[in-house]
């Protein structure tokens, strides 16, 4: 049983790996840590008032306990908003990555003319901001602008109401598919090319058609990408805010809370209260967490253990 | 999801996000030299800052500082007044407010509650009677404190297409059933016109319609705040227009958006109740319809009656954080009441001035550009003016605006029940004012 516990080695203090660390350590502690850390400290913090609230010592800031994060949890519209991204992600997230996986499947075939310039038009919408394209997009949803409603009513025929009701999802999916597309066709498109020939070459000689070099090796292959493309759209799902906070203005159909993180900017900047927002932060950032990690776990060992 | 990566980096640091920009507001601010107070002294001039979201106020401000070597005002442009409010509020938490800020009327509780205005009565208290009695009370809050100077306001008025209106033969309502009588025959004229909208992305005009109709949303006596946001007066406006949204005898789309400017632009809206700086609006979202608007009073509740609203208004406050008050204060009363000032407010800064004297000649002796068919316009302007109801605010007027963004909303786009929209911003309003703690009576 009893081991020889190995002889106590010198420890000499070597400053220069801290040197090196020391940059990225204070650039995560001030940029990183600290306002996480701050957000954690608000969020149980609280302001007590007194009298009408009215001039000078109305208000001090004292301890809250966790009612902040008891008044977020039962918070229905936080809930609500979650429902809401859901459904949302539900459109759009087999949409894009579909779409994505059959662009980088068509532009990884043999024969394709313009492969270049292809690849860069499905990539350039990726490249306009979210609030851009917002913009752009809520143009041509309002019927009495949009060139589309034009010709539909040339032809007689009306257009779907997409800023309002159902129709909503479908005008902020499509926003978001339209630019998402693009960078997930990339990432299959690259994990694609870098499959070895050889592999093509032995299905060919077994007799394989392209489908079924396509259905049975490609996407095999490329499961890993497909995982990690899934895994960014789902985190960009739960924290979608742009797109509806620019064309909330256009239309009746958004809330102020339509999304979890726009319930946190009405706390915030609207209400003035830093105190609940920072607790529903801390709330979202534990359910996105506690997700990723859960797909990871779940599809991780799986996808990425074929490899191996 | 176009900033995808960009997103997930965000993301990871949701909690971080509102807190760093927090850090980001503190930093500008205040610039005054350690100089004891208002009086210049051999450590040079006393300097200040003012923070303004009106366009060319360094222009105007630019005036000041060449007649008052002794104190330099320097204007920081902001963007507007809502974003305006929650940044000065916790710059002053930090310590770094300006010394003088441009706060809208409906803001000034809040800023009080936040401790962040100074009271100023003693050095400008005698500035009440050059305002009317409504405005001033605005900036007094009811109490013997004074806020802030007036600086604009924005009373309502009704804007109609003359042209359009003698096409259809309406006529140009002076009550409200008149009002709804004419959007209805309209429709009969021709469905595919609408009289106006009923917008729910602005509730500054539903409260100045229900200032008109009598309505005081919050009020105190001691310590205890009431809530009245669905008081009879307020139920009376909200089912008025629910009435007009049901019927389909208006639209129920929000106004300024692309489709709401290309209504106006080519007709398919006749009408727009607004305030006084509806003229600048007009042009730039329906610049081929110049000269063909008129300007009359907003049709009333009760014939013969004679009273208006307001939408939007503004004034000049001291911050606590200053250490130059009275300096300060000097020049937010030269801002709001000198002639010459004044002059350039409305001039530059498009401001429609809230100072009596200034509401004739001067600067206003002649119509908008866009309404030069009607000469008396700013004449006319001024009598509507005189017959504003007064305002009555509350500290979280951002929440129940809020709230009426999103219960109207879906309101008007249901075509449902405007009185329980109107119940919902009451009551979330009063959940809000107890959440903090306010003492408060439904």
């Amino acid at each position: 049983m009893a081991t020889a516990a190995p002889p106590p080695r010198r420890r000499t203090f070597r400053p220069a790996p801290f040197g090196f660390l020391a940059p990225a350590i204070v650039l995560f502690a001030l940029t990183f840590a600290l306002p996480i850390g701050y957000a954690g400290y608000l969020s149980f913090r609280k302001i007590h008032i007194s009298g009408l609230g009215l001039g000078a010592g109305a208000r001090s800031e004292g301890w809250a306990g966790l009612s902040n994060y008891t008044s977020a949890l039962s918070d229905s519209e936080l809930l609500n908003g979650t429902l809401r991204v859901l459904v949302y992600g539900g459109m759009l997230v087999p949409i894009m990555l579909g779409l994505a996986l059959l662009f980088a499947l068509l532009l990884d075939a043999d024969k394709v003319r313009l492969r270049a310039f292809s690849r860069i038009a499905i990539f350039l919408p990726y490249a306009i901001p979210g609030v851009v394209a917002s913009l752009l997009w809520g143009f041509l949803y309002l019927p009495a602008t949009s060139p589309g409603y034009f010709l539909l009513g040339k032809l007689g025929m009306s257009g779907p109401q997409l800023l309002s009701g159902n129709g909503m999802y479908v005008a902020l999916a499509n926003i978001a598919v339209w630019g998402g597309t693009g960078f997930n066709m990339v990432v299959i498109y690259t994990s694609l090319r870098s499959i070895p020939a050889e592999i093509y070459e032995a299905a060919r000689i077994d007799g394989a058609s392209e489908l079924q070099i396509a259905l049975r090796i490609k996407i095999p292959m490329v499961l890993p990408s497909l995982v990690l493309t899934f895994f960014f759209s789902l985190i960009a799902t739960l924290q979608v805010f742009s797109e509806p906070t620019t064309l909330r203005p256009l239309t009746n159909g958004i809330s102020s809370t339509w999304s979890p993180l726009m319930k946190v900017y009405h706390d915030a900047f609207t209400q003035g209260d830093i105190y609940s927002a920072s607790a529903t932060s801390v709330v979202i950032a534990a359910v996105t967490l506690a997700i990723s990690f859960g797909f990871l776990k779940l599809v991780g060992s799986r996808a990425y253990g074929e490899q191996q | 999801m176009l900033s995808m990566h960009r997103r997930i980096a965000i993301g990871l640091t949701a909690a971080g996000v509102a807190t760093s920009l927090l850090a980001g507001c503190s930093s500008s601010g205040s610039t005054s030299s350690a100089g004891a107070s208002a009086q210049a002294t051999a450590s040079g001039p006393v300097k200040l800052t003012y923070w303004s979201w009106a366009p060319n106020m360094d222009q105007v401000v630019a005036l000041w500082n060449k007649s008052h070597p002794n104190i330099q005002v320097t204007v920081e442009k902001q963007a507007s007044g809502d974003d305006l409010l929650t940044k000065v509020i916790t710059a002053a938490k930090a310590g770094g407010a300006p010394d003088l800020v441009q706060a809208e009327y409906q803001a000034l509780p809040t800023l009080v509650s936040n401790n962040v205005l100074a009271d100023i009565s003693k050095q400008d208290g005698s500035a009440s009677s050059k305002f009317a009695a409504g405005i001033w009370k605005q900036v007094t809050l009811g109490s013997n404190a004074v806020y802030a100077i007036p600086q604009d306001s924005g009373p309502l008025m009704f804007f109609y297409r003359k042209d359009l209106f003698a096409k259809y033969g309406l006529t140009v309502p002076t009550t409200w059933d008149q009002f709804a009588a004419d959007a209805a025959k309209l429709q009969k004229e021709d469905s595919t016109k609408k009289l106006t909208t009923f917008s729910s992305n602005d509730a500054g005009l539903f409260a100045g319609l229900a200032q008109q109709a009598g309505a005081s949303w919050w009020t105190s006596s001691g310590d205890t705040w009431k809530v009245a946001i669905n008081d009879a007066a307020t139920q009376k406006v909200a089912g008025f227009w629910g009435n007009l949204v049901k019927n389909g005898s208006i639209d129920n789309q929000p106004m300024y958006t692309p489709a709401w400017n290309k209504a106006l632009n080519d007709g398919t809206q006749l009408a727009w109740v607004s305030a006084v700086w509806a003229p600048g609006v007009l042009s730039g979202s329906a610049p081929a319809t110049k000269g063909k608007w008129a300007m009359a009073a907003l049709p009333q509740w009760t014939a013969g009656a004679n009273v208006t609203g307001s939408w939007g208004g503004s004034s000049t406050a001291v911050t606590n954080n200053s250490k130059h008050q009275d300096a300060a204060a000097q020049f937010a009363l030269w801002l709001n009441t000198d002639p010459t000032a004044v002059a350039a407010l409305v001039k530059d800064a498009s401001d429609y001035p809230a100072a009596s004297d200034a509401q004739s000649g001067g600067a206003l002796a002649t119509a908008p550009d866009f309404f030069s068919n009607q000469p008396d316009f700013y004449t006319t302007a001024a009598k509507i003016a005189a017959t504003t109801a007064p305002a009555a605010w509350g500290p979280n007027v951002n929440v129940a605006y809020s709230a009426f963004k999103d219960a109207f909303g879906k309101a008007a786009q249901n075509k449902s029940d405007f009185g329980a929209a109107l119940n919902t911003m009451d009551q979330t309003t009063l959940a809000d004012m107890q959440k903090q703690g306010f003492k408060v009576a439904g």
